[in-house]
């Protein structure tokens, strides 16, 4: 039953992915591209981390696509030609494929097994087992608060990452800020 | 599937096809109300020709609907432009169904029903389609999916004023979510969870969350109202600028979805004020509402039903009675007021609960709850005294020019 459901779901993320990339119109491209976020989110819920994908719906699907589609309607972008149609895109659509097939074969060699080991033999920042008890444990549905089994580990056991991450983000954002806008 | 199982879902289903009946006969009927109210307001009678004292009217504007010609626009993307409806309907039916509409009711039963097999239930069944862990939280992300439809409406029509409308109604939406989501966080603090229904039961051990934390209500009423594009906040379809903004070039059936989405929107907000700040379908000071019985979810439905009907009729009665905000107002009051505030909020919660739980040590919810709400009192009093006297939302002619006094108004010729 499980099984079905996450094919389903599956098919609808690729099927979005590859329509976000042949479609000329800009807004459908955006429209599939949230298709295709819309069915992650699902799989999210369906492994059972809940807050995931509503986390994934609320950011991706509830602001970051509706800025898409708000800026393209604003500049009201129409089908325009591609400027990657020289032998330089085939080029680099070549290479670009070529690395995202080493990389998919690599994730296919990995059996859970061979995860299983690499984990075990890595140098740990803390027991991923107290890190995330609930992932463990067969509540993992069933406990109702489904907050703090994320909170817990990612504001005391993982604290100086995240906020390294947060700090990595904000630079991003002000050097996006500063590239487009030279004169503030 | 186990016989268990079964009953599960057929108690689901039942469920869902209740809340949805309830749902659409209240909308139509908020229609009614909305028309009567204004009536009321404005001194006049409002729609009483349609059976008694107008109730069948809802009836006779669904039919009209149904019967009108579907007109597409000129070069309007036809996929797109019938898909918009749809999209903005489906998000606001779909809220309804995590909330809690009343105390949950005992539920025993086992049955044999031909080839389907057994059936069974046993124990207390929520009232609610389904009691989610994840809460308020689905809420905020599906609401925030009904922006789609607008956005789309306003693209597809190929009319300007659609368009200005589907820019207008995304740019709000995204502003007033992360305020209604910053909002929520001081509700989050003080119960610990997401689910309503650990929301409501903490609210029953102590005050209702509107006294402890008075401001994230103002917030959250505030942003709701931006939300569900209401006056003083629905820009997207101001008459007197945009026609009527992004819905311009909809007729029939796919218009009247773009209304049902909205009324649909309006109670899932009122709702949500409901159960996070005023106790859900809880009957304050008395414990017989905890009891579990029949009765006891009848009478706490109806309480919910009672306070869910005060919120509709207050955002109807401050559509009548206050003026549309200017565009900047509105990005204004967004940004620099709700948005700095609702951070500030969640820091000096975050503060007032740590003093009181970790250091005085004072482990009840009704003490801590009074004391939180002699802080709200202090801070509300200053909030709605000191701040903002016409500093970031004001009338045009206080606009000030840097370097330059103010011309006086000219009055006459």
């Amino acid at each position: 039953m499980t099984e079905i459901v996450f094919y389903i779901l599956a098919a609808a993320a690729v099927v979005g992915a590859a329509l976000c990339v042949l479609q000329r119109s800009p807004i459908a491209s955006a429209l599939w591209l949230m298709t295709t976020m819309f069915s992650l989110a699902c799989i999210f819920v369906l492994l059972g981390a809940q807050l995931i994908g509503i986390l994934q719906v609320l950011v991706y699907v509830g602001a970051v696509l509706v800025l898409f589609l708000f800026v393209v309607m604003l500049l009201n972008l129409s089908h325009e030609g591609s400027d990657l149609r020289g032998p330089w895109g085939v080029g680099a659509a070549v290479v670009v494929i070529g690395l995202l097939a080493v990389e998919l074969f690599g994730l296919w060699q990995y059996t859970p097994a061979r995860l299983a080991r690499e984990v075990a033999q890595a140098p740990q920042l803390a027991d991923p087992r107290l890190a995330f008890p609930a992932a463990l444990s067969m509540h993992a549905v069933a406990t109702p608060n489904v907050v703090e089994d994320l909170a817990a580990p990612l504001f005391q056991t993982y604290l100086i990452p995240f906020e390294v991450t947060s700090v990595l983000l904000l630079a991003a954002a002000v050097g996006a800020v500063v590239l487009a806008k030279r004169r503030i | 599937m186990t016989p268990e199982m079964k009953g599960f879902l057929l108690l689901t289903v039942i469920k869902l096809i209740v809340v949805f009946t309830v749902i659409m006969t209240g909308v139509a009927l908020l229609t009614l109300m909305e028309r009567k109210v204004s009536a009321w307001m404005q001194n006049r009678m409002g729609p009483n020709r349609v059976g008694i004292a107008g109730l069948l009217q809802p009836a006779a504007d669904g039919l009209k609907n149904i019967l009108k010609e579907e007109t597409y626009p000129a070069e309007a993307n036809r996929v797109l432009f019938l898909l918009a409806p749809a999209l903005s309907f489906i998000p606001a039916l779909l809220l309804a169904a995590v909330i809690p509409l009343a105390a949950p009711l005992p539920v025993d039963f086992a049955f044999t029903l031909g080839p389907l097999g057994a059936f069974a239930y046993h124990g207390l069944m929520p009232v609610q389609v389904a009691d989610l862990p994840i809460g308020f939280l689905f809420v905020l992300a599906i609401s925030s999916m009904g922006v789609y439809g607008i956005a789309l409406a306003g693209w597809s029509s190929n009319s300007k004023y659609s368009l200005l409308g589907g820019l207008r109604a995304s740019a709000q939406l995204i502003s007033y979510e992360v305020a209604m989501g910053l909002s929520l966080i001081p509700v989050l603090l003080l119960s610990g969870n997401v689910s309503f229904s650990v929301i409501i039961a903490e609210q029953q051990r102590g005050p209702w969350y509107v006294l402890p934390l008075f401001l994230s209500f103002f917030v959250f009423l505030v942003s709701g109202f931006a939300e569900t594009n209401r006056l003083p906040f629905d820009l997207p379809e101001a008459e007197s600028e945009l026609i009527a903004g992004y819905h311009t070039e909809y007729s029939a059936m796919k218009f009247s979805m773009f209304f049902i989405a909205e009324y649909a929107n309006v109670v899932t907000v009122c709702m949500m004020v409901a159960t996070l700040f005023f106790g859900g379908w809880d009957i304050p000071f008395i414990h017989w509402d905890e009891s579990g019985g029949v009765l006891p979810t009848i009478v706490t439905g109806l309480i919910f039903f009672l306070k869910v009907f005060f919120w509709i009729f207050f955002v109807m009665w401050i559509r009548w009675t206050l003026p549309r905000f200017r565009y900047d107002q509105l990005m204004s009051l967004g940004w620099k007021v709700l948005l700095p505030m609702a951070l500030a909020y969640v820091m000096v919660i975050g503060l007032a609960t740590y003093l009181i739980g970790d250091v005085a040590h004072i482990a009840s919810p009704v003490t801590r709850g009074l004391i939180l709400f002699a802080l709200n009192l202090v801070l509300g009093c200053g909030v709605f005294l000191v701040l903002d006297r016409g500093n970031v939302v004001s009338g045009s002619e206080r606009r000030r020019v840097p370097g330059r006094r103010a011309a006086p108004l000219r009055v006459g010729g």
